[in-house]
């Protein structure tokens, strides 16, 4: 009986404002807040409220049959408390069904693991507890900063007690094999791998709306005709794909909409077939080999590695200066450790990338910046002034 | 095909980024195969490429207007190759000239003084309401003199750079019946801001509503086309200028001292190319980096201006003004460079950017200007925004992650603008002018 897992990720970054080399020394907010209090009105308007209803309005009419997953970020959490608590009401309610799984990941959406085992390990037990004091969850599957993933990660996280790590499905680490199974994590044998099966994710996240795309018109039943083909090749098909998708990256005009409230009961008319999340899956299902990936992963761009976020030097740089700055610290919880958490997110690293011309689209439209070079440079004006606080208290 | 190319600088001949473009542009399309017969004022000296015929019109004076014209040198059409012609036509005419320049020197030493550098050095006066009838007097002398080349030479299309060739397509076209395409590289209205002369302004409407087709520069100088002069778009096609693969070939290598950090600003000291935004951000600059070094290179009508405010900034220490460089002055200030800015107020293209890049040196170009279009890899700045600019300064000599990521980056998108690429659009460009003429029962 072939498991469907959806799993959403709900993630907005707390975006910058523009910093010149003047105000370093004088002025000691970054936030672009009026941006940020725009965007994630327009979100919450276009997706999470209306994606959480029709979710919510599914998980009624298929009477616990339809089941799913969200990480929120601990960033978007913030945010959601603070401009938008609505939009965490209808979270809750979702996770009150019983039917929704809510998974861990790093609280600042960053690349701690990267430079910082101590930092990772105090950004996982952050979001653990923010999870479990919105949605009275203690997760047990973990979801790393857009999927990255490498057998130091399975062991760090199977010592953190996680037994469920999901990530990307990339032909590079599975060869011939298949992303719809279960695999045991090389590195932490206790560790299951759920592998985003890419292909029928970006189905939906990207090629939903592209009318070049063979598969255009994509209707439910067509998609789910796709799933039932995979019944005899595979125990699992994990679909997991920015939240955003529904209304956001695709508009609501594309009928995305229409597309997800009709998926459950097209996939569930084939008996066989049933929803699942990553915890009920790792108990239902055995992983049928090990696999090793001695390199990271991540679901990002055609390269699905880290060049996203650390391919050039200037990436490399801005990410060397800020982790420079963990041993000088003040002792305790202050708002400069908060402050350093949020120049974490791996966003800002995102804006400074120069890979234009493959993935260059996706870069641009997420991009609050004219070019990577302005990002990289309102980003270390930043630091140099977070630097200065730092060291004059 | 064979084109009748109408110009007022070809290298050596230049005085700036006009004979740069159109030697790049000729080179491009001989190399596709076309013939090109190229009219300048006068050609002094020998070129040699393989399918351009430099000509001086001075042997093709109309004969209606024989006696109002002066003596001419004599100077024979010189024959490189076969598809190459060069004609010279006798005149000092410059298309930076203004007026007061203009008559203040004689005829005779006009060229003789652009062949000293291969840069900008004549600017049009910003007070030039009082323009002397001699300047366009020798527009419309030129554009006599290549009516009567045209009816001794054979040609598809006549290209025609800028306002001063203006009569000249109009008096071959006349001759010939062959469509006109009107290069823009510079209008008036950038050159001069606000004083603008009409007389100039006037020839170049006359220009751009005669020609059948237009090429402009950029986008930018194409919308201006549009705006300003009431032309309707699809009568426009956007060619961008490119890199000369002898300047792609170019060796990567810097010198100087490198203890101190140098900016540089080269172009003419004039309201177009912004060098008021330069001298305001170098004193901002300084407040934070005391140890930084601008150079201002190039003259102009607002060097006086330049230099006074320099000193009551009290940046003077700092901040130096060479004066006009010349050939190798120019290479050895680019390798000595550690930043290049282009702040310009009004710009249609601006190809120096592209040099600098190519001498391996970043730059921050003004967003007011065609070249931006073009370059991804520079930083990009409101020409107004002297904070903005001294910040971008400021982090590029302060990263070096970022200079070098500019430096290799921009290299690598430098080789790729190549001149062979521009020429198929103007070639194609023409060959849809012929085929509309020849629809219109032309």
């Amino acid at each position: 009986m072939p498991h469907v897992c959806i799993y959403f990720q709900v993630h907005q970054p707390l975006r910058l404002k523009r910093y010149s080399v003047f105000q370093i020394g004088r002025d000691h907010d970054y936030e672009d807040e009026t941006n940020n209090r725009q965007i994630l009105a327009k979100v919450a308007e276009k997706c999470y409220l209306p994606a959480n209803q029709i979710l919510s309005d599914l998980i009624e009419q298929h009477q616990g049959d339809f089941r799913v997953s969200f990480s929120i970020s601990g960033v978007a959490l913030d945010q959601f408390s603070r401009c938008q608590p609505e939009v965490i009401d209808s979270f809750q309610r979702l996770a009150a069904t019983g039917c929704v799984e809510f998974l861990s990941e790093s609280y600042y959406h960053s690349l701690a693991f990267l430079f910082s085992p101590q930092e990772f390990v105090r950004q996982v037990k952050l979001h653990e507890e923010a999870t479990y004091r919105h949605f009275g969850q203690k997760p047990t599957a973990f979801r790393y900063t857009e999927l990255i993933y490498n057998n130091q990660l399975a062991t760090a996280l199977g010592q953190l007690g996680y037994r469920i790590i999901l990530t990307e499905g990339a032909d590079r680490i599975l060869g011939w094999r298949s992303p719809n199974y279960l695999y045991q994590a090389e590195g932490a044998p206790e560790v299951t791998l759920l592998l985003r099966n890419y292909r029928l994710s970006d189905d939906i996240s990207f090629r939903f709306s592209n009318s070049f795309w063979p598969g255009f018109p994509l209707t439910a039943a067509k998609y789910a005709h796709w799933i039932h083909e995979i019944c005899q090749r595979g125990d699992i098909i994990n679909l997991f794909m920015d939240y955003e998708t529904f209304g956001e990256h695709q508009w609501a005009e594309t009928g995305i909409f229409d597309f997800l409230k009709a998926l459950p009961g097209e996939i569930l008319k084939h008996k066989d077939f049933k929803f699942t999340t990553p915890g009920e899956a790792a108990r239902a299902l055995r992983p049928v080999a090990r696999l090793d990936v001695p390199n990271f992963i991540s679901w990002a761009d055609t390269e699905r590695d880290l060049t996203a976020w650390q391919g050039n030097s200037m990436q490399q740089d801005a990410a060397r200066s800020l982790y420079k700055l963990e041993e000088l610290l003040p002792e305790g919880e202050g708002q400069i450790l908060k402050t350093w958490g949020q120049l974490q997110t791996s966003d800002h690293f995102y804006y400074m990338c120069t890979k234009w011309f493959a993935d260059g689209m996706v870069h641009k439209y997420f991009n609050p910046y004219a070019s990577p070079y302005d990002a990289y440079i309102n980003y270390m004006n930043i630091l140099d002034d977070l630097t200065y606080l730092i060291k004059n208290g | 095909m064979r084109i009748l190319m109408l110009g007022w600088e070809f290298p050596p001949y230049i005085s700036g980024g006009l004979g740069t473009a159109c030697q790049g542009i000729t080179d491009g399309l001989t190399q596709l195969g076309h013939e090109i017969i190229f009219v300048l004022p006068k050609v002094l000296g020998a070129i040699n490429t393989a399918r351009l015929q430099l000509l001086s019109a001075a042997d093709f004076s109309c004969p209606l207007y024989t006696e109002e014209l002066e003596p001419v040198l004599p100077s024979k059409p010189q024959t490189i190759a076969a598809e190459l012609k060069l004609l010279p036509i006798d005149s000092p005419l410059q298309p930076y000239f203004s007026s007061a320049q203009y008559s203040s020197r004689p005829h005779i030493d006009g060229l003789a003084t652009a062949m000293d550098g291969d840069q900008l050095e004549y600017v049009a006066s910003p007070q030039a309401g009082d323009y002397g009838q001699n300047l366009v007097a020798e527009v419309i002398r030129y554009g006599m003199a290549v009516g009567s080349l045209a009816m001794t030479h054979s040609f598809d299309i006549i290209h025609a750079h800028d306002w001063m060739s203006v009569f000249a397509g109009v008096n071959a076209r006349l001759v010939s019946g062959k469509p006109l395409i009107l290069h823009i590289h510079s209008l008036e209205i950038d050159r001069s801001g606000a004083n603008v002369n009409g007389e100039i302004l006037e020839i170049e409407s006359y220009g751009l509503k005669q020609a059948d087709h237009i090429i402009a520069v950029s986008h930018y100088t194409k919308s201006r086309i549009v705006n300003f002069y009431g032309i309707a778009p699809e009568r426009i096609t956007v060619v961008h200028n490119a890199v000369s693969q002898q300047e792609a070939r170019r060796q990567r290598a810097t010198v100087g001292d490198k203890n101190i950090k140098t900016v540089f600003f080269l172009g003419r000291i004039t309201f177009q190319k912004g060098p008021d935004y330069f001298v305001e951000a170098a004193a901002r600059v300084l407040q934070i980096m005391p140890n930084v070094r601008f150079i201002m290179a190039g003259t102009g009508d607002m060097t006086r201006q330049m230099v006074e405010r320099v000193a009551e900034l009290g940046i003077g220490a700092n901040f130096h003004f060479t004066g006009f460089l010349k050939g190798k002055e120019v290479e050895n200030a680019y390798a000595m460079s550690d930043l290049y800015v282009m702040p310009s107020v009004s710009e249609p293209f601006g190809i120096s950017p592209l040099e600098a890049m190519s001498y391996d040196v970043p730059v921050i170009i003004s967003k007011q200007s065609g070249v931006s279009e073009l370059i991804k890899h520079a930083l990009k700045v409101d020409f107004w925004n002297v904070d903005e600019i001294a910040d971008r300064i400021v982090a590029l000599l302060k990263h070096p992650v970022l200079a070098d990521e500019l430096k290799d980056r921009g290299w690598e998108e430098i080789k790729k603008i190549r001149w062979d690429k521009a020429a198929e659009k103007i070639a194609e460009v023409y060959g849809r002018a012929i085929l509309e003429k020849r629809e219109a029962g032309g």
